[in-house]
């Protein structure tokens, strides 16, 4: 993770798949790389029963960068992020209107393949969800599940996969332990490392250092850096200064009335120094929320 | 004083309760007790293998065993899967307040308190009669199916809504099919609460004499074929106590041949739990 080297390419194209290591971490440590659009959300708006929870979000996620969701609790960030995979289908009575796409294809239309969309877009949740069996199972099942690798290849790239994550010389020797046994942030990266199995194109992150101490939520944060140019990383986060550090586009959600919106959106340095919403300013010098 | 009333309170509650754990032991030793004061001399295990005779007066009980094990057997073979797959259905199929879960649910909770021997009578019915099965192993374990169905489904459905939602989201955002998801997710998480209904279920089965009557009968003979009539255990029991005079000391051994399957059943699935929880390190249960 530590080799730092420009990247030749932002995106990965499927003939690059079969090595994980072939793609090398995209260097950046400003605003990343002329944007390309990768999700567009267009007057996307959330109902749980008849209670608006978002209202008209327009937002456009760019390629390969990390995208921080801020704001106060309640504002729809965690409802934003499942309505990109389509988990607010599980959710009784939510419905999700205007549009959402990821490149040309329309998520939202009823005819999506669901397991197809959802093997491109990993989540990961606040609480570390690991499956209650061994670390070598949590890996293998969704593995199993795409049935997209000869299961020769298992071996090698659970190996390279927890290599990513940083987790593979503290675990190598305990595969076969339950998964449940290790520590916080241990947990939270291989529930990265399980969703990087499938290599997935974007990855959703909702606050996944917030229940972690400060030194694991450290090497999760330094984590989320390397997947930079990789991924399409979109992180919900409660730690400005997080944000700060990593996010390449930072959006702004708020209730107002009740109701979360976009308040204001665009990239991390132009946010941070000239926010045009007062409610931003507000809220990054820490007046409010 | 305060602390003086609160004493005296305290003890009292502590007495009520020793008194009460106290009156429970009592009463199960007792049983146990007088069960083995009665029957011990008669046990052997020539008791356990050797076939009943002069009514069941003298000999023992290894036919009787036999067709034991055979309804049981029946009964779990019909009545996991079917109790399962709805179990499954109701947890993960039907929404919490949807009319028809409702409805089904109501229906079984109805059904795990009707008497059993309403389940004896609707078993002679439907299986010795309208399906012309007759008196055999097989009417039995189903008859026994039947009424250990609504506790198993109940318990496993129960097992199920316990897994908490974040194993149902993270197997939905890693793309899993519903049905694996099912499989390879909650049954494992589930597997305690499963095991925990099926014995409940398996002692009542066990213990049943009222819905056995109607439908496996009395024949004390070994079985040659699931369509033979067999005695089950309990009955045995019922008939060497009520109808055969001097049948009382093998009454009692086969009680503490019963009594003791039991326990050893308990205390097999809790062993099976434990290890399979401590194995699975499961969380919540
Ligand atoms: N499953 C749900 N059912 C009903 N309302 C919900 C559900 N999840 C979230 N909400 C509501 O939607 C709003 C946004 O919630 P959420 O997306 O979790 O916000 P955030 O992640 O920003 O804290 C809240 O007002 C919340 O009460
Ligand atoms: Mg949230």
């Amino acid at each position: 993770m530590d080799n730092i080297q420009p990247a030749p390419q932002l995106i990965k194209t499927k003939e690059q798949l079969p090595g994980i290591q072939t793609w090398l971490p995209y260097q950046s440590t400003q605003a990343c790389c002329e944007p390309v659009a990768h999700i567009r959300a267009r007057d996307l708006s959330i109902m749980y029963a008849n209670q608006l929870a978002l209202q008209k979000v327009n937002l456009v996620i760019n390629k390969g960068c990390i995208t921080a969701l801020v704001g106060p609790s309640g504002c729809g960030k965690t409802s934003f992020l499942m309505s990109i995979n389509r988990l607010t289908d599980l959710i009784p009575r939510c419905t999700v209107t205007g549009q959402l796409q990821i490149n040309e294809f329309d998520v939202l239309t009823p005819s999506t393949d669901l397991l197809h969309l959802r093997r491109q877009v990993g989540m990961i949740f606040q609480k570390p969800t690991l499956f209650p069996f061994s670390i070598k199972k949590n890996l293998e099942l969704p593995i199993r599940e795409h049935g997209q690798h000869a299961r020769e290849t298992w071996a090698a790239l659970i190996e390279r996969t927890l290599q990513q994550v940083g987790l593979w010389d503290e675990v190598k020797d305990r595969l076969d332990q339950p998964a449940q046994a290790l520590s916080g942030g241990q947990q939270q990266r291989l529930c990265l490392a399980r969703a990087m199995t499938l290599s997935p194109e974007i990855l959703l992150l909702d606050e996944p250092c917030s229940a972690l101490d400060p030194i694991s939520s450290g090497i999760v944060e330094d984590l989320i850096v390397s997947l930079r140019g990789q991924y399409t990383v979109i992180i919900v986060t409660h730690n400005l200064a997080q944000a700060r550090r990593i996010a390449d586009d930072v959006a702004i959600f708020w209730a107002i009335d009740g109701i979360g919106q976009l308040i204001e959106h665009g990239p991390a340095r132009t946010i941070f120094e000239s926010p045009q919403h007062e409610l931003t300013s507000a809220y990054i010098t820490g007046a409010r929320g | 004083m305060l602390t003086q009333t609160k004493n005296t309170e305290e003890r009292v509650w502590t007495l009520m309760i020793w008194s009460s754990v106290g009156l429970i032991s009592f009463g199960f030793l007792w049983i146990l007790g007088d069960l083995l004061w009665h029957g011990w001399t008669q046990l052997s295990w020539n008791f356990l293998f050797s076939s009943p005779e002069n009514s069941g007066r003298e000999g023992g009980i290894g036919p009787i065993l036999i067709s034991t094990s055979l309804i049981i057997g029946v009964c779990m073979i019909i009545a996991w899967p079917i109790g399962l797959g709805t179990a499954i259905f109701l947890a993960e199929y039907t929404k919490d307040h949807h009319r028809f879960g409702r409805l089904i649910r109501g229906s079984l909770d109805v059904l795990a308190g009707v008497p059993s021997i309403v389940f004896g009578l609707f078993g002679n019915a439907l299986f010795c009669q309208a399906l012309g099965l007759g008196f055999s192993i097989l009417s039995g374990g189903l008859t026994l199916a039947c009424m250990v169905l609504p506790i198993l489904i109940r318990t496993t459905e129960e097992s199920f809504r316990a897994i908490t939602s974040d194993q149902r989201l993270s197997a939905a955002a890693l793309g899993f099919s519903r049905s694996t998801t099912i499989w390879c997710i909650l049954l494992p998480a589930a597997m305690p609460g499963l095991l925990a209904g099926s014995i409940l279920g398996l002692g009542r089965a066990m213990a049943e004499t009222a819905a056995l009557i109607f439908t496996s009968g009395y024949v004390g003979r070994m079985p040659e074929s699931l369509l033979d009539s067999g005695r089950a255990l309990s009955i045995h029991i019922y008939d060497l106590a009520m109808n055969v005079a001097g049948g009382n000391p093998n009454a009692y051994a086969t009680a503490i041949v019963l009594v003791s399957l039991l326990i050893i059943i308990n205390l097999v699935a809790s062993w099976i739990a434990d290890q399979w929880t401590t194995s699975n390190q499961l969380p919540n249960l």
